[in-house]
């Protein structure tokens, strides 16, 4: 039967309280620890969440196909003519694949773009009307070109946002003619915003046009970059993939044995590899965080040694009245084990502010994890205890005499 | 009746590197229940090292001490630890009370490791104990707000507040005038009064001549033991008037 857990609670606050100064010191680089845990690992996912809401904007279902073997170490083949996508390979994709539900070829292209006696360079896209369904994107100001348009390579163009407020400020751009690369487009319409995404460019900043106009009078080319395809339903994505692929290797002539000479990326897996960064970024921020948190820990195991020698007479008046060397021991852990969960708990609301501060006024989102808040308080207690026992030892194998005669 | 202390040929060396002192060097002594008793000798006469033997603080390096009959020579440092708690009162020169910690606190500091429970309220019997010195008016008072002989009022309601069955002193009054001296030997003389055993340690003529019988050390053994003859009758706080001065009585 040792010291009744009441009274060891009452011994340790009081020793606490008798030094408060030296108590919250000890306690600084516990609460830095923790917070800095939280926040880092909290930055960390909110940069996940952004990006991954920023990919959940880019369609629903969405489904993009990219020429070249995805097989790493595969044969290969060079860029040779027949693995990359013509017009005729999204046009057979809508014909034959009955869980794709939209399908669009995108053709790259980038230039300066005159219009309302402004020029800009941006980026514009050669796309057919399902472009606009898979993305999920709408007219603001006039209309979306049609299929009709694409079928007769109408020089037709869609604005992003940004492009029509640099282009034309003030002004209603439908209508309009502007210039690529001295060819006329009229402006048709002005697409919503859709705003920046977490790390990739301004989604406004765009120019679209049919894909066949970009593809033809343009660049002068046959060869579209990729294709975006909306599945028809989520459930199905993965049904939708593999009907999307078996009708992709039937267009290229691939033989049984043959690789596939295109790769299809599900939005799933867009996410993923994504977030796969930043889990790593967040990793790393917590590791450096969970460091500072072990330094804390060290920080407590130096003022409670310091503690023991200047406490020493107060261990040998305790022992004089009968504390037993575990009594004493208890004491100086459960003061250690205390003082890191009471930086723990400062910590936690420390994190909590700063990340609301953070919210409020930084670009970056600092999303407060609970399983990381647990780990990181529980990791402050075992700090403690860790740090505190060796202190509590020391102090529980002094001789009562030696320990009074201590000046 | 069963001494409350016998110790046979107790002995004690302390070892510092290749220094060896023979702090006791064979001390027979016994005291019966409800004596007081005071150790005189010179300084290094081993007069502490008596006391803190008694006291269970420290453990001998030949002999055998009977506290109470048991034999409590050579006990395993949790033993020691019990037995200050339940059975031993002790007071310091030096006060040794808790800085920033009330008289009540302090006085209660014992009852905090009292793990049988035989005392079933702490703070109620702190302040009991605080009451018997007479310092019922300065419960909530810390040290540095106590004058030399408030501090060792409160040391000695702490050693009294375990109930225990010897009071020992290792020159009580070695830090405090006089006046205040007497004061405590009254205390003490109060308290034996009322059953308690009281073994304590002075240099100082007066004080040993309040005690009943007068033992006295040279070089780590007993060299005279003998019983007070003029007794100093301290004067009681309820003597009133007198209160303060020493008196004589036959
Ligand atoms: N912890 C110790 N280590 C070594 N020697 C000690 C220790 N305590 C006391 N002594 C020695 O033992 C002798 C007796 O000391 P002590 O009992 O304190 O004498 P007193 O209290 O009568 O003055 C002295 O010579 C002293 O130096
Ligand atoms: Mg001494």
């Amino acid at each position: 039967m040792n010291l009744q857990f009441r009274n060891l609670v009452k011994v340790s606050m009081k020793g606490i309280l008798k030094n408060r100064m030296r108590s919250f010191l000890t306690s600084l680089g516990i609460i830095i620890g923790v917070a800095a845990v939280i926040v880092m690992v909290g930055v960390g996912q909110g940069a996940s969440q952004r990006i991954q809401s920023s990919i959940a904007s880019m369609g629903t279902n969405l489904l993009i196909v990219f020429p070249g073997s995805s097989q790493a170490g595969g044969v290969n083949r060079g860029a040779g003519s027949w693995n990359r996508f013509t017009m005729d390979d999204a046009d057979r994709i809508r014909e034959q694949c009955r869980l794709i539900s939209a399908v669009s070829p995108v053709v790259r292209s980038g230039d300066q773009i005159i219009g309302g006696g402004n020029n800009w360079n941006t980026s514009i896209y050669g796309v057919t009307p399902d472009y606009f369904t898979i993305r999920t994107w709408t007219c603001e100001q006039g209309e979306l070109f049609t299929d009709r348009d694409v079928a007769s390579s109408r020089k037709v163009a869609v604005l992003g946002k940004t492009t029509a407020e640099t282009l034309f400020p003030g002004q209603n751009p439908v209508g309009e003619r502007i210039r690529i690369r001295n060819t006329p487009f009229i402006v048709t319409g002005v697409l919503k915003r859709k705003g920046q995404t977490a790390m990739g460019p301004d989604q406004d900043d765009v120019v679209l046009a049919p894909a066949t106009t970009v593809l033809y009078r343009l660049k002068g080319g046959r060869y579209v970059d990729m294709l975006n395809a909306s599945a028809a339903s989520m459930e199905q994505m993965a049904e939708a993939q593999e009907e999307l692929r078996t009708v992709l290797r039937a267009a290229h002539r691939l033989r049984a044995g043959d690789d596939d000479d295109f790769t299809i990326r599900s939005q799933a897996e867009i996410t993923e590899m994504a977030t796969s960064t930043t889990k790593t970024m967040t990793l790393l921020l917590g590791a450096i965080a969970a460091v500072s948190l072990l330094v804390g820990g060290i920080g407590i195991m130096n003022i409670m040694l310091v503690s023991v020698t200047e406490r020493t007479r107060e261990i040998g008046i305790r022992m004089s009245v009968g504390a037993r060397g575990r009594d004493v021991m208890m004491q100086f852990l459960t003061e250690a084990v205390v003082l890191s969960l009471t930086g723990g708990l400062i910590g936690i609301l420390l994190a909590f502010l700063v990340s609301l501060v953070m919210n409020r006024f930084t670009s970056m989102q600092a999303v407060i994890r609970p399983d990381i808040v647990m780990l990181a308080f529980g990791f402050a207690g075992a700090v403690g205890i860790f740090f505190g026992l060796h202190p509590a030892r020391k102090a529980a194998g002094l001789n009562p005499i030696e320990a009074l005669r201590y000046e | 009746m069963k001494p409350i202390i016998e110790t046979r040929n107790l002995e004690k060396t302390y070892i510092m590197g290749d220094v060896r002192v023979n702090a006791l060097r064979g001390v027979d002594l016994t005291v019966q229940p409800g004596e007081m008793a005071a150790i005189i000798g010179a300084s290094g006469s081993g007069k502490s090292t008596l006391m803190n033997l008694l006291g269970c603080l420290d453990s001998p390096t030949s002999g055998e001490y009977l506290l109470e009959g048991h034999r409590v020579s050579r006990l395993a440092a949790d033993a020691y630890a019990d037995i200050r708690n339940e059975k031993i009162g002790f007071v310091f020169q030096g006060f040794n009370l808790l800085a920033r910690t009330t008289a009540l606190e302090n006085v209660e500091l014992p009852l905090l490791y009292d793990r049988k429970k035989r005392i079933p309220d702490p703070l109620g019997e702190a302040e009991k104990a605080l009451r018997r010195v007479g310092l019922g008016d300065r419960l909530d008072h810390e040290p540095n707000r106590l004058s030399g002989g408030e501090q060792q009022r409160v040391a000695i309601a702490r050693a009294l507040v375990n109930r225990p069955s010897l009071l020992l002193a290792d020159e009580p009054t070695g830090n405090l005038d006089t006046r205040t001296s007497m004061e405590i030997m009254a205390l003490f003389q109060e308290l034996n009064d009322q059953g308690l055993t009281v073994v304590l340690v002075t240099h100082e003529p007066d004080i040993a001549n309040c005690a009943k019988r007068i033992i006295e050390m040279r070089d780590g053994q007993v060299r005279s033991d003998r019983p007070v003859k003029d007794r100093i009758e301290a004067p009681r706080p309820s003597a009133g008037a007198n209160r303060g001065k020493a008196g004589r009585t036959a």
